[in-house]
């Protein structure tokens, strides 16, 4: 099918400002072969069904627009959690900052590298998952992605991880456009705990590829960095053997677009994946647009499945949410869960949200419930009425909201530390 | 301590009127009782003194040790001194009970400019006042008021009441929902808490409540106004009689 014009132009425009990285004979094919895809689906559209609440334009342009650089003098988050740290910046690993590269029960190193080399384990997972995700909804900006980063991280887990690895992506150019993309494979009965944190560049377009063998597991948590211009499309696609565990949560305050996705396929009977995020956007410290975009395959038998996202708008500030599970033919006993709630803070905020349930099994348990709504006005004066001032009772009622999406943290300590993030954040607004 | 002037309210969205001319003055250190029948205004005029939205203030004034009430925020009078213990105490997933009095202990300190309590020593001092309450250490733990049964939520007012020392303390209806077992402790809480520069204004329907906290006043409420006001046999009398002989009287 021929794509309409105006997509050909947006793409073409685009693939002509770029041009694909020097690499060894494997990352070359995959890049080749990656840009082929996105010439055929051409870049997201904004009639594109997939981005009816979500206005792709400044994610596809040609050059980013610009950012502000963000400065803080906070102490960063994680800084207390004992990690490898890997530092990027404007989407570029940067060594010296960094720790050094070892770590027990792991194997990292960095896509440059391992793209250099003719061949290299990664050509398994590298693209593969990313192609995988393209159906049955496409995903070019993934697609462009695979094509066209040239850094990111290439991690191999054998053990149990000694430490999480903290991915710490810093902004120091306000046009800088970054795509970068890692591959993380979970080897049977492995364990690893992956951070991310830092806004990475006036744009951001990331890709991260996460096997998971057999009775494997993967734990993920990030928090997106506050900087009130940044825009960035991100995509996990997670592939699950059996036993094995993907759990993933995302703290988002500020960023005047975020389009994360994640698309999730269970493979292996008993698998477990969890998906939770929270979006704190406040519309007049500049634009705010959060759009959180799930799929979740289940393709075996007795997995679970959870969705959990919270997003406290105000000030005209937009949350979307499309959430899917899909239960294919012979995924008996699924237990799968969804929920997407907003709370909004004024009437200027919107929250859009399409959950989905597609399911051709006839022995499971699916739920999904999406909800928007203003802030209980007989909680608040019962708080108020104790001397709890308007804007401090407000914020422990948003902090209760999004709690259920907290909770999908594991680690106690990373769990305290994205809870004292959020109180910050809430807490400056009170000025 | 509270003065209440000729108070006459409207729901805001009605524009109907509920207080049509209260008036009522507790002195410093006094408990007052307010009985009347059901719909006569009571929980309107407490929820109004505390400052809830959603009513309108057509005429009249409120004072609490001189200080206008109406005009403020319902934080800055519970700063004042103003504690209403609610007749239908209000379930608040996600906000554990212990977070919540804390930061309302501290926020009442910050607001009157004295020294917020350490985590310690706000500890110490609530396990000993929840204890005496006979209030399980777990379910200070528990998000506010969820899952509390309805004597348990009452008690748990008490207990945020004692917590916050108030001056002048508004209890509606208190005493509903309680065992007897729990009616005296409650009251003996609130016993405990009687003092020269504390008042209280104990809405009940029972004579039952008032064996156990003795008024000094005790007024009658009806249709918006108080009706008649007496000593503590005037409560008593509506025990036996009810009130439509008070009402008659009044016509
Ligand atoms: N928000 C409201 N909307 C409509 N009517 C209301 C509202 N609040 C109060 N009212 C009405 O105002 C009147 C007084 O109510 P209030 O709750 O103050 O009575 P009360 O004396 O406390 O009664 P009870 O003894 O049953 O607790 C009632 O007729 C009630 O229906
Ligand atoms: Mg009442």
């Amino acid at each position: 099918m021929a794509l309409p014009q105006q997509k050909l132009d947006a793409t073409g425009a685009r693939l002509a400002a770029m041009s694909l990285p020097e690499g060894g004979a494997w990352i070359s094919e995959a890049r080749t072969s990656a840009r082929a895809r996105v010439e055929a689906m051409g870049l997201p559209h904004r009639r594109d069904e997939y981005w009816k609440y979500t206005r792709p334009e400044t994610l596809v342009e040609p050059g980013a627009r610009e950012a502000s650089t963000f400065e803080t003098y906070e102490p960063t988050v994680f800084g207390e959690i004992d990690r490898l740290k890997i530092v990027f910046v404007d989407g570029v690993y940067d060594a010296e900052a960094s720790d050094e590269l070892s770590l027990a029960g792991v194997e990292i190193e960095p896509l440059s590298e391992a793209g250099a080399k003719d061949i290299h384990w990664a050509r398994d997972l590298y693209g593969v998952l990313e192609t995988r995700g393209q159906s049955p909804v496409e995903r070019p900006l993934a697609a462009l992605n695979t094509a066209y980063a040239a850094d990111g991280m290439v991690i191999r887990v054998t053990g149990k991880a000694e430490k999480p690895v903290s991915l710490v992506y810093l902004q120091e150019s306000t046009s800088s456009d970054a795509i970068f993309h890692h591959v993380v494979k979970i080897e049977a009965g492995a364990d690893l705990t992956l951070l991310e944190n830092g806004p990475a560049a006036a744009r951001l377009n990331k890709v991260m590829e996460v096997e998971i063998a057999d009775g494997g597991a993967f734990h993920h948590v990030r928090t997106q960095g506050r900087a009130h211009e940044r825009r960035a499309a991100t995509h996990i696609f997670a592939r699950l053997g059996k036993e094995s565990v993907f759990k993933s949560f995302t703290l988002t305050v500020n960023g005047a677009l975020t389009r994360n996705e994640a698309v999730i396929e269970l493979t292996g009977d008993d698998a477990v994946a969890h998906v939770a995020g929270a979006a704190l956007g406040d519309g007049a410290t500049g634009d705010f647009h959060h759009d959180d975009t799930v799929f979740i395959t289940h393709d075996a038998e007795n997995c679970e499945s959870r969705q959990v996202y919270k997003k406290v708008l105000r000030n005209g500030a937009v949350g979307v949410f499309q959430g899917k599970i899909l239960v294919k033919d012979g995924a008996q006993k699924t237990d799968g869960y969804q929920i997407s709630q907003s709370l909004l803070l004024d009437d200027d905020s919107q929250f859009l949200a399409k959950p989905e349930l597609e399911i051709y099994a006839d022995d499971v348990v699916c739920s999904h419930g999406s909800t928007s709504g203003a802030i209980d006005e007989e909680g608040l004066f019962y708080l108020r009425s104790r001397g709890v001032p308007k804007d401090i009772a407000t914020d422990l009622m948003v902090i209760a909201f999004v709690a259920e999406a907290l909770e999908e943290i594991e680690d106690e300590a990373i769990a305290a530390d994205v809870l004292s993030r959020l109180e910050s954040w809430l807490q400056r607004r009170r000025g | 301590m509270l003065e209440i002037k000729n108070l006459h309210v409207e729901l805001e969205e009605e524009g109907k009127q509920i207080l049509k001319g209260v008036d009522l003055t507790v002195e410093s250190g006094q408990v007052h009782a307010i009985m009347g029948p059901n719909g006569s205004g009571k929980s309107t005029l407490s929820y109004v003194l505390s400052g809830r939205d959603g009513y309108t203030v057509t005429d009249g004034e409120a004072t609490l040790a001189g200080e206008d009430l109406l005009e403020m925020e319902p934080e800055e009078r519970a700063a004042a001194g103003l504690f209403l213990a609610f007749q239908y105490p209000v379930e608040i997933p996600g906000v554990g009970n212990m977070t919540f009095l804390r930061t309302a202990v501290n926020a009442q300190r910050k607001l009157r400019g004295e020294e917020e309590l350490s985590s310690g020593d706000f500890l110490r001092l609530i396990r000993a006042k929840a204890k005496t309450l006979k209030i399980d250490a777990d379910m200070l733990k528990r998000p506010v008021n969820v899952g509390f049964s309805g004597g348990e939520k009452k008690r748990n007012e008490i207990l945020q009441m004692a917590m916050l020392e108030p001056k002048m303390c508004i209890l509606d209806e208190t005493d509903s929902g309680l065992d007897v077992d729990a009616m005296k402790l409650v009251s003996e809480g609130v016993n405990a808490l009687r003092s020269e520069g504390r008042s209280f204004l104990v809405i009940t329907h029972y004579q039952r409540l008032l064996d156990h906290i003795k008024p000094d006043v005790v007024h009658i409420m009806a249709d918006g106004r108080i009706i008649k006001t007496g000593g503590p046999d005037l409560a008593l009398e509506v025990e036996t009689q009810g009130y439509a002989h008070l009402l008659n009287e009044e016509a």
